[in-house]
Order: C-alpha cells, then sequence, then structure tokens
C-alpha cells in the first residue's frame, strides 16, 4: 500500500451534507466531535467546504428541492472522496419513504461507499461505519 | 556569498521550518484537545495530512483566474519559508523579515479573490482588515528594539546586542513590546480570537474556500511556517535570540521558543472568536497606542 492512501486513511477530513433530515442524525454526528469520542484522534476533521471534503456524510431523505444541490456539492468535492449515507433515511427512505417530497435515497444521487442504518444511527455506530470503510480503501 | 550557497540554505531552512511548524501545529492541536479533556491527534496528524492533500485532485474554479489561483499559495509558502531562513540563520534585516511576513497574507488575499467565490470575498475583505490593523503594532513592536540595539534593524545587530546586555524583555518597553509582538503574532497567524478570515462555522475557511489539493496543502504549510517563523522572530528580538554553537544554547533556544509559542496557544484556547470590529479596534485602538508609549519609553532609555 501505497504512502498516499495510508495519509488518506489517517486523514479523512468530513464535509456534512444534509439533504431534508429531521435534525436528529445532524445532531449525532457532532456527537462524533465530542471528548467521549473524539474522532479527531484518528484525524477525521469537519471541513467547512466540499472541496476539502474527503467524506461526504449524507443524512436524509434526498427531497426534491436537494437533488441538484447535492449533485452540484458531489462534484465540488476532490476526487477521491468517499460517501457515506447516514440514517435509515439516507439508506433507504426511512419512514418518509412514502414522502411526496421522496426523490431518494441518497443512491439514486451519487455513489454511495458505506451505509450507517438507524434511526439516528449512533455515534459508535457511525465511527464503526467508517472503520469498516477504512478496510475498504486499499 | 554567491548565489549557490544563498538557495542551499533556503532549501535547508525551508525542510527545517518545514517540519519544525507541522510539529507546532501539532503541538497546538493536541494542546487544544487536551484542554478540552480529548485525546486529540497523533504527532504525525500534519504530515499525514500534507501528503494526503497531494494526492488529491487539484480544482481551479470555472471562474477563476487560474494562473492567479495557482500562484497565490506557492508565493506565500516561499515568502514565509524566506523569512523563516532569515531569522533562523540571523541575517538580513528586521524589516524585510517584517514585509516578508506579510506577503503570506497578501498570498491568500489574492488567491481568494482570485477564485470568484462570494465568501472568499468576505473572508479577504475581513483579511484586509486585519492585515492593516496588525501591521501597525507589529511594527510598533519591532521599532522597539531597533531602537534598543541603537537604531540597528540588523536582525544580527539585535540579538548580540541582547547577548552582550542582557535580553530586551528585562526593561519595561521591552515587557509592553513583548506583549504587543505576540498579540500582533497571533492575528498574523489567524489563531482564534482573530481567526475571522479564514472562520470555518460561517464563512466556511474565507479565502481558502475554493482551494483543494496540493494549493490547499501550501496555503497549510505556509501556516505552518509562519507558525515556526513568527516565535522565532519575536525570540530574536526580546527574548536574546537562539543559537546553535553547543547543545546547552540550543535548548536554552527551543525553550524560549516554546515559551512563546504556548502563550499563543493559551490566548487561543481561553478567548472567543472577536468581531472584526472590535479586532481593528483592538489592534488600532488598544495595541497601537501601547506601541507607540512604549516606543516613547525605548527612547528614552526604559
Ligand atoms: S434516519 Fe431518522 S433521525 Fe435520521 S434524518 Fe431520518 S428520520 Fe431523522
Amino acid at each position: 500500500m501505497d504512502i498516499k492512501k495510508r495519509a488518506f486513511k489517517r486523514s479523512l477530513w468530513v464535509y456534512h451534507l444534509s439533504g431534508g433530515s429531521c435534525n436528529n442524525c445532524d445532531i449525532e454526528i457532532l456527537d462524533c466531535l465530542t471528548p467521549r469520542f473524539d474522532i479527531e484522534r484518528f484525524g477525521m476533521v469537519l471541513v467547512g467546504s466540499p472541496r476539502h471534503a474527503d467524506v461526504l456524510l449524507c443524512t436524509g431523505i434526498v427531497n426534491k428541492k436537494c437533488v441538484e444541490r447535492m449533485r452540484e456539492v458531489y462534484d465540488q468535492t476532490a476526487k477521491p472522496c468517499v460517501v457515506v449515507a447516514i440514517g435509515a433515511c439516507a439508506c433507504s427512505g426511512g419512514i418518509f419513504r412514502e414522502g411526496y417530497q421522496m426523490a431518494g435515497p441518497l443512491e439514486k444521487i451519487m455513489p454511495v461507499d458505506v451505509y450507517i442504518p438507524g434511526c439516528p444511527p449512533k455515534p459508535e455506530a457511525m465511527i464503526a461505519g467508517i472503520v469498516k470503510l477504512l478496510e475498504k480503501i486499499k | 556569498m554567491n548565489i549557490f550557497f544563498m538557495a542551499l540554505y533556503f532549501i535547508a531552512g525551508f525542510i527545517l521550518l518545514g517540519v519544525w511548524g507541522l510539529l507546532a501545529m501539532w503541538l497546538e492541536r493536541k494542546a487544544a484537545a487536551r484542554l478540552q479533556f480529548r485525546v486529540g491527534p497523533p504527532w504525525y496528524q500534519n504530515f499525514a495530512d500534507l501528503v494526503k492533500l497531494s494526492g488529491k485532485e487539484m480544482l481551479i474554479p470555472e471562474r477563476a483566474n487560474s494562473l492567479v489561483f495557482i500562484f497565490a499559495p506557492v508565493v506565500s509558502v516561499l515568502a514565509a519559508a524566506a523569512a523563516g531562513t532569515l531569522i533562523l540563520f540571523r541575517a538580513g534585516d528586521a524589516i524585510l523579515i517584517l514585509y516578508l511576513l506579510a506577503i503570506p497574507s497578501l498570498g491568500a488575499i489574492i488567491g481568494g479573490s482570485s477564485s470568484g467565490n462570494v465568501l472568499a470575498v468576505v473572508g479577504i475583505s475581513r483579511e484586509i482588515k486585519l492585515l492593516l490593523g496588525y501591521e501597525l503594532p507589529f511594527a510598533c513592536a519591532v521599532i522597539i528594539p531597533a531602537l534598543k540595539s541603537g537604531a540597528s534593524t540588523s536582525l544580527a545587530g539585535i540579538v548580540s546586542q541582547q547577548q552582550a546586555g542582557g535580553v530586551f524583555a528585562g526593561s519595561v518597553s521591552g515587557i509592553a513590546g513583548f506583549v504587543i509582538a505576540v498579540f500582533s503574532l497571533q492575528g498574523k497567524i489567524g489563531l482564534v480570537p482573530f481567526d475571522l478570515a479564514e472562520a470555518e462555522g460561517e464563512i466556511a475557511t474565507g479565502s481558502q474556500i475554493e482551494y483543494s489539493g496540493i494549493l490547499l496543502g501550501l496555503f497549510k504549510l505556509s501556516r505552518a511556517i509562519l507558525l515556526a517563523a513568527g516565535p522565532l522572530f519575536v525570540v530574536s528580538l526580546y527574548l536574546g535570540g537562539f543559537n546553535l554553537s553547543s547543545p546547552g544554547a540550543a535548548a536554552a533556544g527551543m525553550l524560549k521558543y516554546l515559551l512563546v509559542l504556548v502563550l499563543m496557544i493559551l490566548l487561543k484556547n481561553t478567548n472567543p472568536r472577536l468581531r472584526i470590529d472590535h479586532a481593528l479596534r483592538f489592534f488600532w485602538g488598544g495595541l497601537a497606542l501601547a506601541g507607540m508609549a512604549a516606543i516613547l519609553l525605548a527612547f528614552i532609555g526604559y
């Protein structure tokens, strides 16, 4: 494994993208940054611009207003960039599957690398998901 | 000195300061984490970030002026390294270093304005105001040691004067100048009370918002080099400099550097971000006036 891949695995910069979530998943993402979970020890930091992102954490059913914007943000990221679907909504539609605004799930909009189900998923589940993702990057 | 040796000095200084600065940046992050009861990143974190950024795609926005967009971070990092090398080998003139240390901010401003992003424009407008703000007290802080060493602005002269007759931070105007220098440096490097130009929460890293890949890495590197060179400059001006002649002297120099760095880290972690008008009032109202008063004190010999 070459050094760039290893560095990539040690330094994932996370951009948080909400596609019409109920805000609960988003709060759980922020939980990962608190002293109890502290994902910065793995080198992950939350960044403010999609240009800096290595990981897109997407939450929520993608509603009709969001589709274009989410595509745009995905196009704006510098590749390689992995996409993580967080929450039942992003994975499959969850409780809003029959909703009139439903345009997702996320995999219809962009290629998804990891699915983390749960409504909302616990921070432990997210960290476990990221660990699986790291095993996938070889 | 011929051009070959100059290039050699520059490359050695660049590598040394780069590694040094990235480690200092780690210290900054680790200390912040420990103060918040977190574990914090491992020591090689910033190296991993840099290597990763070099492996990423480099995007140039459609609306950007690509030549300026690419050259801005390159110029920033080269200027920071040049200033750092001059400080490290104690060559050159304090005023020249003052000029060179302003270029990384100018690079961020030019790069941000060439990227054609609205949030970047907000960021650079803040950066410009901040630059106008902290340069004035910083210049005051450079004038004081120059006055004290008999109107000589050469760095070697200032340092040797201190090594002969006690450090400048031992006098009243010296202490004032030291405090002013540390505060202005905080603004120059963009550490927290004055990080409003790259405020992550509101304007998404401001002027660097459109940068990706290695260009972003160069901006990070220039900031890292500033984090090594800035405190070293203050050490040379006020704390009697450092020399590498014996291990003991080198350790003492390192301790002085760490003292300034830890001071800045503490400032960073105990203060919330200022609003731009508050920051300007602080720099022009408080610090610059204090700087002028300190210059007067130094002039009459205190
Ligand atoms: S998965 Fe559950 S918690 Fe998350 S956005 Fe959907 S409804 Fe909200």
